[in-house]
């Protein structure tokens, strides 16, 4: 496969416009998601580099190839972080490769912190992008208010590299915190589960993170120490009638962000729904299948082996569709992701305007077409 | 400020399009009489007006569809209405144009406290939305000082935010999903009560875009439990420079307030006078407000407190109860009505990056004397999201334009100094032959390229966000209709 490694913005620009067929973006490479793509490989990690760091305005602008560890080294150094808990796939899809920040807007990756604070798109502030006819496109800024002309960062994040080519990004970053603890509620079931996490969640107690991991019930809180002791007595009575509650100071979220417990499994869904529909989804699902729930039950991840994927797909994106959400086969066989519709199929009126917008974005059809639909 | 000039055709079809309208709207929802339509004629940017063709208030998503479908066939451009609230003129009508008002959806149709979201009919005024939740002690979290009269449509048209954003977001992140009604009479629903998208974020882009995509008229909202209690504390500082190094120490110290407001002299004055909230005098005046239980308030204060006191300030006082704390916001949020008893003004939005406040500041000061009309500053500090008020006499002939321009020159500032036109207002007329001094050409055609898909007449308000001369070939493509 052929492969074009570019280190600047304008490079990028003039690699799109020289195409003559299909191109495969890529930065870190740890996101083999999507319908398999055949094309010349552009690979943008060359851009690189924190090109604008203010801690007392909570932004930060980096070029879009910016390992993930690199921005969140130099935000921790100045006690900050971004808080929309970015998960990291290589573990899940035995991907190597540096998580780059480009690639998480790109894909809208979001972990457990989303519930309360937000998606990475609530975080992304400007975006500059190259389209698929080659222009250089810039939108929002590095500014937390901005409402001057469409938002146009908002549609880049999460469109898979298909509008366009992400060069720079600015985010919004947030304080660390001082203190972590985390409650604990063993042997539920999916729907005591949802229960207990939206008493939570709709309590006064700003939990952070609220997941069903293992069969317990994990519940985070944050912020200054005597806050968060405060608030972890007053939630361990509210849930009281929801079994025995305890504290662990030790809970490891990124199991939650990251999907620990599925990592061997073949194929893998990650599933949107409203919370209270995530038991039901739990109930349709076949007989071997290994689930956890993230975002107080709105987020379902599905593992499965050895049984028939294909079939499962079809099932878990069916009732998903009857019940409002998206699920994605995030972990699967090249054959399986070939075969089937990896995103949740949209309704005729949405994906009309999606279907425009592509063709509008990326007049050729080159940037990685068919990864989202065929 | 120009618009483009009324199509005679349109206008020579009005008979033929009030029939349509009445086939499909009750007879007291389509309003033609020129005594009634003036009633439309302008928003809260009332230096300019201009009375609709006719103005229609449907009941239901299908007579939204019905009207647009209408409207799309006969080729004239739809104007959407909230509640007429804007400052940026987003729903200032053109003369041969239908106002689409969604006044009379307010309904509540759907209250879910265990997924903590509600879905309302998007003509429903934004406390209304709270009003309808915190009985059971939740809320609606965006505030913008026109909160009781705002309509959530018009929210969602500028995605607007408010004073207690740097903590809860503005309103695109707290949209869930939408009924979008297109152009043609298309209904599409877009997200719902699970989060993120599961393709494009459209709903993301239809945030934000001025009633220029579609009329929403549903909308799923994030609600919240309300925080235990909240308390506001004030900081009188003897130079804007000092206040703003004092908003930056507080979030660099990781504290998060849940608002940080700043006022000027001419500010704290007028708003003093309406609300006796006893703001102290001084050059600048912080108002910080933090949540949660007593001692988590009492510690949060204690360290901003400390903070603030490395900066000597002139005045520092805690809220001592909830009903001075209701007077401490009551004068912030009626700060623009405060000046307007004062004086005609002209409020601006641009956002700057944090540190640049003292700066630009300093420039608006300056030009102030140079324009010779006087200025107050008040706006959210912790987002850098400033609200020059700029104060004119209308009857004074050249007044406006004075204004207008020395306005033109602090937006300019803004974004020379790294900011944008607009941080929660929008650009509606006011700024729209601004934005190329923040987007170049191939900026401003990507964003229009999304108006091509969802409305490609380009009729619904056609004449606001882009330059008349950029959208000019677009707006001036010949109408299929006979």
């Amino acid at each position: 496969m052929k492969m074009s490694t570019v280190k600047t913005e304008n490079a990028v620009a003039e690699a799109v416009a020289a195409a003559q067929g299909p191109l495969v973006v890529r930065a870190g490479g740890t996101r083999a998601v999507g319908r398999p793509v055949a094309g010349e490989t552009l690979d943008v990690s060359g851009l690189s580099g924190v090109t604008l760091y203010e801690p007392g305005a909570l932004t930060i602008v980096a070029q879009a190839g910016t390992p993930l560890t690199e921005i969140e080294a130099t935000l921790a150094a100045e006690n900050q972080r971004l808080a929309f808990e970015p998960y990291d796939l290589t573990g899940l899809l035995g991907t190597t490769g540096a998580t780059t920040i480009g690639g998480i807007l790109a894909t809208n990756a979001s972990g457990p912190r989303r519930i309360q604070a937000g998606a990475a798109r609530d975080f992304a502030l400007g975006v500059r992008f190259v389209d698929g006819a080659g222009n250089i496109v810039k939108n929002g800024g590095r500014v937390m208010k901005n409402v001057t002309g469409y938002d146009l960062v908002k549609l880049m994040c999460g469109s898979w590299g298909t509008l366009g080519v992400l060069t720079e990004v600015s985010l919004k970053v947030l304080p660390s915190v001082e203190a972590v603890t985390t409650l604990v509620i063993p042997g539920r079931t999916p729907a005591q589960a949802v229960a207990a996490m939206s008493a939570a969640l709709g309590s006064p107690y700003e939990v952070s993170g609220a997941a069903w991991i293992d069969g317990a019930v994990w519940l985070r809180l944050e912020g200054f120490a005597r806050s968060v002791d405060y608030r972890a007595t007053a939630l361990q009575d509210l849930l009281r009638a929801h079994g025995e509650v305890t504290r662990d100071e030790q809970a490891d979220w990124t199991r939650v962000r990251d999907a620990g417990p599925l990592h061997r499994s073949e194929a893998v869904w990650r599933v949107s729904v409203k919370p209270g529909d995530g038991p039901a989804l739990i109930a349709t699902l076949p007989e071997g299948c290994d689930t956890m729930m993230d975002w107080g039950g709105g987020l379902i991840w599905v593992g499965q082996s050895g049984g028939d994927a294909a079939a499962t797909h079809g099932t878990v994106q069916g009732t998903v569709a009857a019940m409002g959400g998206h699920a994605t086969l995030i972990k699967g066989p090249d054959t399986l992701r070939a075969a089937v519709p990896v995103f949740q199929p949209e309704s005729p009126g949405v994906a009309a305007l999606s279907t425009a917008l592509r063709a509008r974005f990326d007049p050729r059809g080159i940037l990685n077409p068919g990864l989202m639909a065929a | 400020m120009e618009m483009p000039v009324p199509d005679s055709a349109v206008l020579a079809r009005k008979a033929r399009v009030v029939e349509r309208l009445r086939g499909v709207l009750p007879a007291d929802a389509v309003i033609d009489d020129p005594a009634e339509t003036r009633a439309y004629e302008c928003d809260a940017l009332t230096a300019y007006r201009c009375p609709p063709m006719v103005a229609v208030l449907p009941a239901t998503t299908e007579e939204v569809s019905d009207v647009l479908r209408i409207c799309h066939e006969e080729g004239v451009p739809v104007v959407p209405r909230g509640s007429g609230t804007s400052l940026a003129g987003g729903a200032l009508p053109t003369a041969d144009c239908v106002i689409l008002g969604v006044a009379r959806m307010n309904d509540v149709l759907d209250t879910d406290y265990d997924n903590r979201i509600i879905r309302v009919q998007t003509g429903r005024t934004n406390l209304s939305v709270t009003g309808a939740v915190e009985s059971d002690g939740f809320f609606y979290a965006p505030d913008p000082s026109s909160q009781l009269a705002c309509a959530i449509a018009g929210n969602i048209a500028m995605n607007s935010g408010g004073a207690h954003c740097l903590k809860y977001g503005v309103t695109t992140n707290n949209l869930m999903g939408v009924t979008l009604v297109q152009m043609d009479g298309t209904v599409v629903e877009i997200g719902g009560g699970h989060l993120d998208a599961g393709g494009l974020d459209l709903l993301g882009v239809i945030c934000g875009s001025e009633g220029q995509l579609g009329v929403v008229t549903e909308a799923t909202l994030r609600i919240l439990h309300k925080p235990e209690g909240a308390r506001p504390v004030l900081m009188g500082f003897d130079s804007a420079e000092v206040a703003g190094a004092c908003v930056a120490d507080i979030i660099k110290a990781g504290v998060l307030p849940v608002a940080i407001e700043f006022m000027d002299k001419m500010l704290i004055e007028v708003c003093e006078d309406f609300a006796k909230a006893d703001y102290p005098m001084c050059e600048a005046l912080l108002i910080v407000e933090v949540e949660g239980s007593e001692a988590e308030i009492n510690d949060q204060l204690a360290l901003i407190t400390a903070i603030a006191k490395r900066h000597n300030p002139v005045a520092l006082r805690e809220s001592a109860s909830a009903e001075e704390s209701l007077r401490i916001w009551a004068g912030r949020k009626a700060a623009f009505s405060a000046i307007g008893r004062v004086s005609d003004y002209m409020c601006l939005d641009g956002t700057i990056p944090v540190s640049e406040l003292p700066f630009v500041l300093r420039r608006i000061g300056e030009m102030s004397e140079k324009y010779g009309l006087p200025v107050g500053n008040v706006f959210h500090a912790g987002d850098g999201n400033m609200h020059p008020l700029i104060c004119y006499d209308a009857n004074k002939p050249g007044d406006l334009e004075i204004c207008e321009e020395f306005g033109a020159e602090v937006l300019k500032l803004c974004v020379e100094v790294g900011g944008c036109l607009t941080g929660e207002h929008g650009v509606g007329i006011e700024k729209r032959d601004l934005m190329t001094h923040q987007y170049a050409p191939a900026d401003l055609e990507a964003q229009m390229a999304v108006k091509d898909v969802f409305d490609a007449k380009w009729l619904l308000n056609p004449a606001k966000v882009f330059p008349l001369a950029v959208s000019e070939p677009r707006r001036s493509v010949p109408l299929a209709a006979e």
